[in-house]
């Protein structure tokens, strides 16, 4: 039990040490998990032997990934996308398959091993990929929807390509090992359920099965999770999701399909149903928990002997791979008419050798196709691919996606010929009320934006915009900002606000800024750049939404709306003096003591005005309808 | 002498200003004119959100109190009324220690559509123009001010194609710097059915 603890112990520990620094550092967190592994792997040694037990078991994360990438796929979508999956996928497994192979075989090896090595490579690291996508907020990117369509058609290819494995078996390399392999086979025998039966029966065993888990998905789990969910004990549903993320695993296993196929075709059953969301806020820790551990072990498993005996080959054939790869999905992406910079992406992302590659080569060794001293490297380029593979990520991302953005603004920019007293620069959901209100008073408004699609829509309902980077100076004068009574911000980036208000101040100081400001900080900042106006885009909606829930809460309406205008008042009074301990806590460097007691008290004085009648008659959300008290008018009798 | 002048606190509320045609004039005229207190209360107050604390200050700092506004349904624009239910709160307007407008001037310069003969027992208005604002007049005596008659202008809606809007704006200058500088014979204004019947009774030549 202690070893147990001990290894967690050291897994947990790299992981936390090594990722969030990784991430930091702006490398990504699967190259921090790599890099944990390393360190904990070859470089100190405290892990060894077990981190390929643990491999098989983190791999299940990978089954995981797959069930919540199905319930984010609806059928109707997985349908929609069925020519991508089959020819872009297809071409791809094909076409780099037939140049490794054809490679291998002008390098000397025979057609079946250089088949095997081609299938190994034409595999791509689902984990890596999609954990790197979600991660960088690509997933919905034209580039990572294609790239999606690849990798599912891959891990639904690893099937037959793991039937197909064990007829190239070659005759040398059986007799050689057959004495000791005879154990070894016994050994890895899989339990099954089909492998006693002939080919058709086992077909129509599959067909069964996949039915089976769609009807029993569609019209089974719907009554199962109302039960347990009935039941209010959270941690049953936990256990019922990973119940079945777990026993279709196991069926799978036992019908010899891949289980992450069939976890991802129950997940598109399930993406319909009420529970989706539940289901995924469940299974996402431990697939994200299990998919780090994967690269740990991945990084672990890198074997600094094997690599040093032959360090340049190894490495050599692993940039060859990437290259090849990279140059095969480039060819796909202009067939498929993927464009700039997703084409990039799209590319790069994929250049890498999968997990999947490492099981063929274990499986081609199990079955006498290829030999142990082939194995080693090969299994050495694939672990080093993905090593490599989040530095062209961040290639993508620092050079790749600027160089765009750079080529657009120097080749696209529209050429304003209207002029007027309003700009507003960025047209998002924000700008887009702002200028829909102006307009509709009359008012002329030039709207400029960086997003060429986004023009284009709003140039379809004849709105018109013009595309361009409204930070930039020039393009400020041709919008006419010299004629300009104001100019409105709502770009979506906090930085490029600030700077695009100290530049306004700076050169056109006549014209009032009016800008939107994501949160408090940002509010503070603009106000320093000299923003004339400064609205925070959650301010009034929260408010609103407060109002609203003190009137669900049994206040009447009217009450409501003078608490909610007291504290926005409330907050509007401290606003300079909170502003003041913001720059004297931004100067020191961070939130100090004087600016957290300034928003204490702001807290408290909220709270004083929204009381005051409890201790008083006068509260001020209803000061002025407060009644005179009882018997005043004998009083006023009195004295007349 | 500037010492010993009166403090003019104008309260305009109309809701269109940019439709106005008596009002918003007689306003800008207004604020020519030294020791007066111009405040746009719809233009201030856009959500009737008004500010009770700078309300009664203002007050406090002023020694005439004047409603400027166009008469709605016999009575002022909305935000007037908010203004009173306010402002004039107990134990600062009225009750045991509500003297805060004791010994102040009331009055209220109003535009009306109808003719002025519409106003009165046998017009179909029925009722003098004096007695629809006596909730104005009765506020003013409980919170111890002096109330005047209405500086008013009847068939407001056709004043500047019957060209009176210059004689109206040049009486409401004279009235005011007579208020201010206390040349009104008050003691003459209790009759009159509105402040602008007869200038020359009312304003004192100047000592």
């Amino acid at each position: 039990m202690t070893i147990y603890f001990i290894q967690a112990f050291i897994y947990l520990c790299a992981a936390v040490v090594a990722v969030p620094i990784a991430k930091r550092l702006g490398l990504g967190s699967v190259l921090g998990y790599l890099i944990a592994g390393v360190v904990i792997g070859p470089i100190i040694g405290i892990v060894g032997k077990e981190t390929v037990d643990i491999q098989h078991f983190a791999e299940f994360g990978v089954v995981m990934m797959l069930f919540l990438i199905g319930l984010e796929l609806e059928p109707k979508k997985l349908w929609a996308m069925r020519n991508r999956l089959i020819g872009l996928g297809g071409l791809q497994v094909g076409l780099t398959t037939a140049i490794v192979m054809i490679i291998s075989i002008l390098l000397g090896y025979h057609w079946m091993m250089a088949l095997t090595i081609g299938l190994i490579f034409s595999l791509s690291s689902t984990a890596m990929v999609l954990q790197t996508f979600q991660e960088k907020g690509l997933t919905k990117t034209e580039g990572g929807q294609n790239a999606f369509s690849v990798l599912l058609f891959q891990d639904i290819a690893v099937i037959p390509m793991l039937a197909l494995i064990p007829l190239m078996a070659s005759p040398v390399l059986r007799e050689k090992s057959q004495a000791g392999l005879k154990a070894a086979g016994e050994h890895h025998g899989q339990l099954s359920l089909v492998a006693h039966l002939p080919g058709w029966a086992h077909a129509l065993v599959v067909i069964s099965v996949i039915i089976a888990v769609i009807v029993a998905g569609h019209y089974l789990s719907r009554p199962l999770f109302r039960f347990v969910a009935n039941s209010g004990i959270r941690e049953i549903f936990t256990a019922t999701a990973l119940m079945l993320v777990i026993g279709i695993a196991a069926l799978m296993s036992l019908i010899g399909l891949s289980p992450a196929l069939g976890t991802f075709l129950s997940g598109v059953v399930l993406a319909t149903s009420e529970f989706r969301h539940e289901l995924e806020a469940d299974i996402e820790p431990f697939k994200g928990l299990l998919i780090g551990l994967f690269f740990i072990t991945v990084g672990a498993g890198i074997d600094f002997a094997v690599l040093s005996k032959n360090l340049f080959p190894i490495l050599g054939l692993t940039f060859g791979i990437m290259i090849l790869k990279a140059l095969v999905l480039t060819l796909l992406a202009v067939i498929f008419k993927i464009k700039a910079n997703n084409r990039w992406l799209f590319s790069l992302s994929m250049a890498q050798a999968g997990y999947f590659g490492i099981v063929l080569v274990n499986y081609s060794v199990q079955n006498h196709v290829l030999p142990a001293e082939i194995a080693q490297p090969l299994s050495m380029i694939v672990v080093l691919s993905m090593f490599f593979t989040p530095g062209l990520f961040i290639f993508y991302d620092k050079i790749i996606l600027p160089w765009y953005e750079k080529v657009k603004n120097m080749r696209e920019e529209d050429k304003i010929d209207e002029q007027g007293s309003v700009i507003i620069a960025g047209i998002g959901r924000f700008g887009q009320i702002i200028n829909r209100m102006l307009i509709a008073n009359g008012i002329k408004t030039v709207v400029l934006d960086h997003q060429p699609n986004q023009i284009d829509r709003l140039r379809r309902v004849n709105i018109k915009s013009f595309y361009g980077d409204a930070t930039r100076p020039d393009l400020l004068h041709s919008a006419g900002i010299e004629q300009a009574k104001l100019v409105i911000i709502a770009i979506d980036d906090r930085p490029q606000t600030v700077e695009l208000v100290k530049y306004i101040k700076h050169a056109f100081p006549e014209v009032r800024i009016l800008t939107r400001a994501f949160d408090r900080v940002h509010t503070y900042e603009l106000k320093d750049a000299g923003a004339d106006v400064i609205v925070s885009e959650t301010f009034y909606s929260a408010l609103e939404i407060g109002k609203t829930a003190l009137t669900h809460l049994g206040i009447h309406p009217f009450k409501a709306e003078h608490m909610k205008a007291v504290f926005n008042e409330t907050e509007q009074e401290q606003h300079e003096e909170m502003f003041q301990a913001w720059k004297v806590a931004a100067e020191e460097g961070g939130f100090n003591n004087q600016y957290r007691a300034m928003f204490l008290k702001l807290e408290k004085l909220i709270s004083e005005a929204m009381e005051w009648d409890r201790s008083d008659a006068h509260s001020k959300t209803e000061r002025g309808w407060t009644p005179p008290p009882k018997k005043y008018t004998d009083k006023i009798q009195d004295r007349s | 002498m500037a010492a010993n002048q009166k403090r003019i606190l104008i309260l305009f509320a109309h809701p269109s200003p940019e439709r106005s045609e008596v009002n918003v004039p007689l306003f800008k005229a207004s604020q020519s004119i030294e020791n007066v207190t111009t405040v746009d209360l719809y233009g201030e107050y856009p959500t009737y959100r008004i500010n009770i604390d700078k309300e009664q200050q203002r007050i406090l700092e002023h020694d005439i109190i004047i409603f400027m506004f166009p008469l709605y349904w016999y009575s002022t624009p909305a935000i007037l009324k908010e203004w009173q239910d306010l402002v004039l709160e107990y134990g600062f307007a009225y009750g045991r220690d509500g003297k805060a407008l004791h010994g102040k001037t009331f009055l209220c310069a109003l535009t009306a559509g109808g003719a002025e003969n519409a106003y009165r027992a046998d017009g179909y208005n029925h009722f003098t123009i004096n007695e629809l604002l006596q909730p104005l007049e009765q506020t003013a005596m409980l919170t111890g001010m002096q109330y005047l008659p209405p500086f008013a202008l009847f068939g407001a809606r056709t004043a500047v194609e019957d060209g009176k809007l210059d004689q109206h704006i040049n009486d409401w200058k004279m009235i005011l710097k007579a208020l201010r500088d206390d040349n009104l014979d008050l003691t003459q204004t209790k009759a009159l059915p509105k402040l602008n019947e007869d200038l020359s009774i009312l304003i004192r030549e100047q000592a």
